[in-house]
């Protein structure tokens, strides 16, 4: 067998065991909070007597090993199963906030990445002089504010005193595909200025040193123009660090971004989440928990094949 | 003053005074930019509502558990859901009237134990079907029977029997009831087809709008229902847009996305009223920020001690302080004057450091700390006002340890279970109610263990009364017996802070339940 899918292999089923495990302790801890479904969503209204009704209905007296492979069971077959509280089915209710929150991060990504990246080519380019620490200067200044912070600053500025974007970022389906952009211009705003610093540091660390090595020069010495000697010859040999510090970025995207959600009011995985727990909804914990922990293996998984793809060393193991 | 004032409202009303000058003129007069703001509000309306307009809400208390299914409303946004989609059969009125919605007339026996609700001819479900009695027993049975959940099973639990004859729904007490219609008022009991046994989430109702699109924790959108049958409710569609956050709220209606928000923060109502086209609104609620003691449980079965806590509290502080004038204060009983019958009579307890430290000597306490325990989940602003009565009771020698909980699970955990803690009560719309919730020997809520005999038999005794005289004052002695021997320390009684467009017109008092007790969408128009 090839050692690439060998390796591909491998991965993968060490993340489908990763994935279980995962499953395993978001039912444990959400199980060891204190009170359950019932009780959260009767909460001050409860009486003995609805609370022992409610439980009953929802299925909360069974032993918990019981409920955990009842939803395993349902899982492999590809069903989510139903929420106890309000008896949705989970898949299309996640299926749509998963798409809301894959949708943001997909246009943040999209405008973020390479920006991240030619800021960090440009900072090399001109690196120690002005232009550098400005654009180091700015962007780590702006992954240090609180990101809910830069976003309320957006909106008081942006949208409440030029009517610049929306302050809610909505979406729904009955939006036309420029709407919906138009309404996600802040948050995605507010994104990038968070995950900038991070790529773009890394990608002008990871340059800088490859800068120092012996065919660059070679290259210099070839006359080849400095952006040049970049892009063609430092850049390749960089990309594996870059790749994964991007990755994280686009894993954060997605499974981070539940501050940002609740500032543009975006209905998206995050808050979701943030309801189940509160009413113990496990299903739906599990449900976006696993969805969660699948998106971050396999982007980090991602990352591993790619730089070794990109690097010989690793390509041709001994 | 009222003279002036009334000219100045009029003057308002007719157009010729703008905001600015109102506010301005009214405050020379002694009264409160608040209180201003709200008179603005009521009175500059046009006189003849407009149709049309999609209007907006964004508001608070939505997650993506909610369900539309009424009995399982407990917070904001469902609570709205069911004001759009559904009728209850009376409703209550700003003035605290019965006003029938439903319900053609109402009528009891002479020892209220019996009470008939005639019912509207030709009101349409949104399915197509016609609304028949039969539908409205068949509510009332789901709400009251042995395995519902439904929030308002504690109300229903006073039924003995229901029947149908043709248009006329009867109910039967176990014991009477003057009140029965308050209790039918209740927003969980939306008249549902079959009484909501076959579908119960399906959000089919006979109110103002139709269900469009239900996106639980999201948005919630309804269209004007083409065969409702009341005049009231102008706009062509209503959307409602859960927006938890206070300040994406605010940002939200300054920037024009949403006509109206509820839940202002205090803090801010005074600079967001100050923004052009917007208007602040306060109206007088029942809803109450409490310290609950059990009094079965020691120390707190000393009511030396109690009463020592109830006087070594500063109710004008915390009113100033964490509701920023938006509220009024508590006299150690869950009714204020917003209730019928309430005796303005009684007198207010009064912060007094001398009494509070006589009180406390005298209940022979050893003097370890009290454990008070408090999340900013029992109320906006707990864990600052239990330090604000930490320091105030610092200064009588009685010491406070203030034990701060997680807001997760504060109601499972710490709420009627702990001996002493922080907590909140939404108003009901009668005296009775409120009592037999929380204050009777047997109520399922008794979040103060108040367990008194003589108290039990008043609060019968005054249900069953219809000489309004004689219940004022078996309410006023319910009252003193509560203010002076049980487990309720009130400071303050909140007021509902909202705030709306001034695009919008019609907007009236009604502290029912917050946003005009959910009639906004019936009563207001956009000018």
């Amino acid at each position: 067998m090839h050692p690439i899918i060998k390796l591909v292999a491998q991965r993968f089923s060490l993340g489908i065991l990763l994935l279980v495990a995962a499953s395993v302790l978001i039912f444990g801890l959400t199980e060891a909070l204190p009170g359950d479904a019932a009780q959260a969503v009767l909460g001050q209204a409860a009486t003995a007597e609805s609370l022992a009704n409610l439980r009953e209905e929802m299925g909360l007296n069974r032993p918990a090993t019981t409920r955990y492979f009842e939803w395993f069971g349902g899982i492999i077959t590809g069903d989510l199963g139903t929420s106890i509280v309000n008896r949705l089915d989970i898949a299309e209710s996640v299926g749509k906030r998963l798409g809301n929150t894959l949708f943001l991060a997909f246009w943040a990504a999209l405008v973020s990445v390479p920006l991240a990246i030619f800021l960090g080519l440009l900072a090399v380019r001109y690196r120690n002089r002005w232009p550098d620490k400005l654009i180091s200067g700015v962007t780590l200044t702006t992954i240090s504010i609180p990101e809910f912070l830069i976003g309320y600053v957006l909106v008081y500025f942006l949208a409440v005193k030029l009517g610049f974007g929306s302050a809610l970022a909505m979406i729904n389906d009955s939006m036309t595909l420029f709407e919906k952009l138009q309404s996600i211009v802040l948050p995605v705003m507010v994104l990038t200025l968070v995950v900038l610093a991070h790529m773009m540091r890394m990608t002008r660390a990871a340059i800088l040193n490859v800068m120092q090595s012996a065919y660059i020069e070679t290259a210099e010495l070839k006359g080849l123009s400095t952006f040049n000697v970049i892009a063609k010859h430092a850049f390749p040999n960089a990309v594996s660090p870059i790749v994964n510090v991007v990755m994280l970025n686009l894993a954060y995207l997605v499974v981070g971004v539940v501050v940002v959600e609740v500032v543009f009011v975006y209905p998206g995985m995050g808050q979701f989440l943030v309801d189940a727990v509160t009413k113990r909804d496990v299903p739906v914990v599990l449900a976006c928990g696993v969805i969660f922990a699948a998106i971050y293996i396999g982007l980090n998984m991602l990352a591993d094949i790619i730089s070794i793809l990109a690097n010989p060393r690793l390509r041709h193991p001994k | 003053m009222t003279d002036q004032l009334d000219y100045l409202k009029k003057q308002a009303s007719l157009g010729k005074l703008s905001r600015r000058d109102f506010l301005g003129k009214t405050s020379a007069l002694g009264v409160s930019a608040a209180a201003a703001g709200t008179m603005f509000a009521t009175v500059a309306r046009a006189d003849t509502p407009k149709k049309g307009g999609d209007f907006k809400l964004g508001s608070v208390g939505g997650e993506s558990t909610n369900s539309l299914d009424p009995a399982t409303y407990a917070s904001q946004v469902p609570f709205h859901n069911g004001k759009q989609f559904g009728d209850t059969l009376v409703d209550v009125t700003g003035d605290g009237s019965i006003k029938n919605i439903l319900a053609e007339s109402v009528e009891s026996s002479a020892d209220a134990k019996t009470w008939m609700f005639k019912m509207r001819k030709d009101v349409e479900f949104h399915n197509g079907k016609t609304m028949t009695a039969e539908d409205v027993m068949k509510t009332m049975e789901r709400h009251s029977n042995e395995d519902s959940k439904s929030g308002a099973l504690g109300i229903m639990k006073g039924i003995e029997s229901m029947k149908v004859d043709g248009d006329m729904f009867s109910v039967t007490l176990k014991d009477p009831n003057a009140d029965l219609p308050y209790l039918m008022a209740d927003y969980h009991l939306i008249i549902q087809p079959n009484g909501g046994m076959d579908a119960p989430d399906a959000g089919i109702g006979t109110g103002p709008y139709k269900l469009e699109v239900n996106e639980p924790g999201v948005r919630h959108a309804y269209t004007k229902f083409e065969n409702y049958w009341a005049d009231d409710a102008h706009f062509d569609s209503v959307e409602i847009i859960v927006i938890n956050d206070a300040t994406a709220r605010t940002a939200a209606l300054q920037s024009g996305q949403v006509h109206m928000i509820n839940r202002v923060e205090p803090k801010v109502a005074g600079l967001l009223d100050r923004a052009p086209n917007v208007s602040v609104t306060s109206t007088a609620g029942r809803g109450h920020y409490v310290f609950i003691m059990h009094i079965d449980t020691a120390p707190f079965d000393e009511n030396e001690l109690r009463l020592a806590l109830k006087h070594a509290i500063n109710r004008e502080d915390m009113v100033d302080k964490i509701l920023r004038g938006y509220g009024s204060v508590g006299n150690d009983m869950p009714i204020n004057s917003s209730y019928p019958l309430f005796d303005a009579s009684i007198p207010q307890r009064s912060f007094d450091l001398a009494k509070a430290a006589e009180h406390y000597k005298k209940s022979g306490h050893d003097g370890s700390p009290i454990v008070l325990r408090v999340a900013d989940a029992a109320f906006p602003g707990a864990v600052d006002a239990a330090s604000l009565f930490q320091q105030s009771a610092a200064q009588a020698g009685i010491p406070l340890e203030i034990k701060r909980e997680p807001n997760d699970g504060y109601w499972s955990e710490v709420w009627n279970v702990q001996p002493f803690c922080a907590s909140y009560w939404g108003g009901r719309p009668v005296q009775d109610q409120m009592y037999s919730t929380a204050y009777l020997s047997t109520a399922d809520w008794n979040d103060t263990r108040f367990k008194n005999p003589e108290f039990d038999a008043m609060l019968l005794a005054a249900r069953a009364e219809l000489d309004n005289a004689k219940r004022k004052d078996i309410y006023s002695k319910m009252g003193y017996m509560v203010r002076d021997e049980g487990g309720l320390i009130c400071p303050m009684f909140n007021d509902f802070v909202e705030a709306h467009s001034t695009d919008l017109m019609g907007w009236g008092s009604n502290g029912n339940q917050e946003l005009m007790n959910g009639l906004i969408t019936r009563d207001m128009w956009f000018a």
